[in-house]
């Protein structure tokens, strides 16, 4: 399956560290990652790819949820569908 | 990849302007259930609910986690409940309110949040069961938590059922009275409909018409705060400006709804019925359709010019929508519920938004007079008037309007009526102090329009 997972914070040391870390240890695979400065904040874009038999979408936001409160940050992991039925047609 | 901009935006729409799916309704028919024996009716119908809804909570859930996007309401809709009291034998009040409690006792066990469909289509006449039915409604709803009931009275092919308009302005008045201590809250649970639509996912007037399929699922979708947010960024723009721009948002926030609709359908194994692309506001602030409106340039909504605001609206709505889903349906367009929208509230506080003004609005909204609350000292005649003014509105215009209205007991104007939750808080509305009871009186039915003979 694949996901989007957002990132919205204080640009600060260590954030793709931390969540491509989080990531890894859950059997997630990061296939595609940009990362820009929108609005003066750090705004991290990945796609990620994972065995939906080995862990959930849920599983994943929740080991997120981690970092997100550690580094105060906003992370979401979200079916791609969604934006990609949004914005296309 | 998609692109980053994009993403922020959907995220934005979720997290800060109150984007979200506001129900998936099931619509389940209970025509299987009909039996003369009252025990097996009941028996019939708490099965069938149980069995069919048993999943659709978690499933909403699960859609939700994995989207990232809130799925507010879970609800049931059911075959109007006449059906089954006509099939009764010797129907009385109190077997139909046994099948009132029926559905609230498995509309709780599975979960969801209100169900629809204790209603009765009498817009050219009433069969014996809707009667009764009909008669059952106050008690029906004091003595249930989460059931919604509807009445259709009239419509464009039939008229208007009058002898139903007089007994609905009682109903609404005995079910206020029997609600009292929580200040008429059966009145927000009872719609009053001309032009009824089948496969309305919204309550309280959702219901599964006949000729709908077994089980279907319906999503309603919301989202007035994106609406609000686009038009911010295009402020003294001209018209045709602000309608592509509603028409883009709606475009967008459709298509989460066609999304939804069409996981839920395949994880239940229900087929798609319809996206309702309705803005429906919630109480909340910065989820208010009056607020959209008040951007388009008016100071106050329900000012001179708040039709033409909300035409506009509703219109671009619709465009917008219209593509981007494969079935569109329902009531499909703005909701002006007064208590249920924070903009509307304080429009209706400030004496900007009056009833004659809410009337004039409903001739270019989606539906009607919706969750109004009135002196607890009104009429019953008025309340039928009300009723009637509005059905004609609809019967003329070959729209759906409907009257949600809440003569608020031992309240008057300048009091407030608090319900709570999605329902809301709203000011006590003045209604005219003269009579309409000699005409309410007349009864028999107003005949079809001539715009209804189009074969």
């Amino acid at each position: 399956m694949k996901a989007i997972v957002t990132v919205v914070g204080k640009d600060q040391k260590g954030i793709i560290a931390k969540v491509s870390n989080i990531l890894f240890e859950n059997s997630v695979n990061i296939i595609d990652i940009s990362q820009t400065i929108m609005q003066d904040m750090f705004t991290m874009i990945m796609m990620i790819e994972f065995d939906s038999k080995d862990v959930s979408i849920s599983d994943i936001n929740d080991k997120l949820a981690v970092a997100e409160k550690e580094m105060g940050l906003s992370i979401h992991v979200q079916r791609e569908e969604i934006f990609q039925s949004m914005h296309r047609i | 990849m998609i692109n980053p901009f994009e993403i922020i935006e959907t995220i934005n729409m979720i997290d800060n302007e109150n984007l979200d799916i506001r129900t998936i309704t099931m619509g389940i028919s209970l025509k299987s259930c009909a039996d003369p024996d009252i025990d097996r009716v009941c028996e019939k119908v708490y099965n069938k609910i149980t069995t069919y809804a048993k999943d659709l909570v978690k499933t909403g859930e699960d859609i939700e986690k994995q989207f990232g996007i809130p799925i507010i309401n879970k609800r049931i809709s059911v075959t109007p409940v006449a059906t089954l009291v006509d099939a009764l034998e010797n129907p009385d009040i109190d077997k139909c309110v046994r099948i009132a409690k029926t559905l609230d006792k498995a509309a709780k066990a599975v979960g969801v949040n209100f169900i629809g469909g204790y209603s009765a289509l009498v817009h050219k006449g009433f069969t014996n069961g809707e009667r009764i039915l009909i008669e059952s409604i106050p008690q029906a709803l004091s003595d249930t938590d989460i059931v919604c009931s509807s009445v259709n009275i009239g419509s464009t092919r039939a008229g208007i059922n009058m002898d139903a308009v007089k007994r609905m302005g009682e109903i609404v008045k005995e079910a206020a009275e029997l609600t009292k201590e929580t200040q008429g809250f059966a009145c927000a649970k009872l719609v009053v409909f001309c032009n009824a639509v089948e496969d309305n996912p919204f309550m309280a007037g959702a219901f599964l018409g006949e000729g709908e399929g077994e089980c279907v699922i319906n999503v309603g979708v919301s989202g007035p705060g994106v609406v609000k947010c686009a038009l911010e960024k295009v402020k003294g723009a001209d018209f045709g400006v602000v309608a592509e721009t509603i028409k883009k948002t709606a475009f967008k926030i459709t298509r989460m709804g066609q999304l939804v609709a069409q996981e839920a359908s395949k994880r239940l194994g229900v087929p798609f019925g319809i996206v309702d692309l309705s803005l429906a506001p919630t109480p909340a602030v910065g989820d208010s359709v009056a607020y959209i409106l008040e951007e388009m340039g008016l100071e106050k909504c329900g000012t001179h010019g708040t039709t033409a605001a909300l035409a506009l609206l509703n219109d671009a709505v619709k465009k917008g929508g219209v593509m981007a889903s494969g079935y569109v349906g329902g009531l499909s367009g703005a909701f002006i519920p007064v208590s249920e929208d924070a903009g509307m509230i304080a429009a209706a506080e400030c004496g900007a938004l009056s009833l004659e003004k809410l009337e004039a609005m409903t001739c270019v909204c989606s539906v009607g007079l919706d969750m109004i609350a009135v002196p607890g000292d009104t009429t019953a005649s008025t309340i039928s008037a009300i009723i009637a003014d509005e059905a004609a509105i609809g019967m003329i215009n070959q729209k759906t309007t409907a009257v949600r209205i809440i003569p608020a007991p031992g309240l008057s104007e300048g009091d407030t009526v608090e319900f709570g939750g999605l329902l809301g808080t709203g000011p006590i509305m003045s209604v005219k102090p003269y009579s309409s009871e000699k005409f309410v009186s007349r009864g028999g039915r107003i005949p079809a329009p001539i715009n209804s003979l189009k074969n």
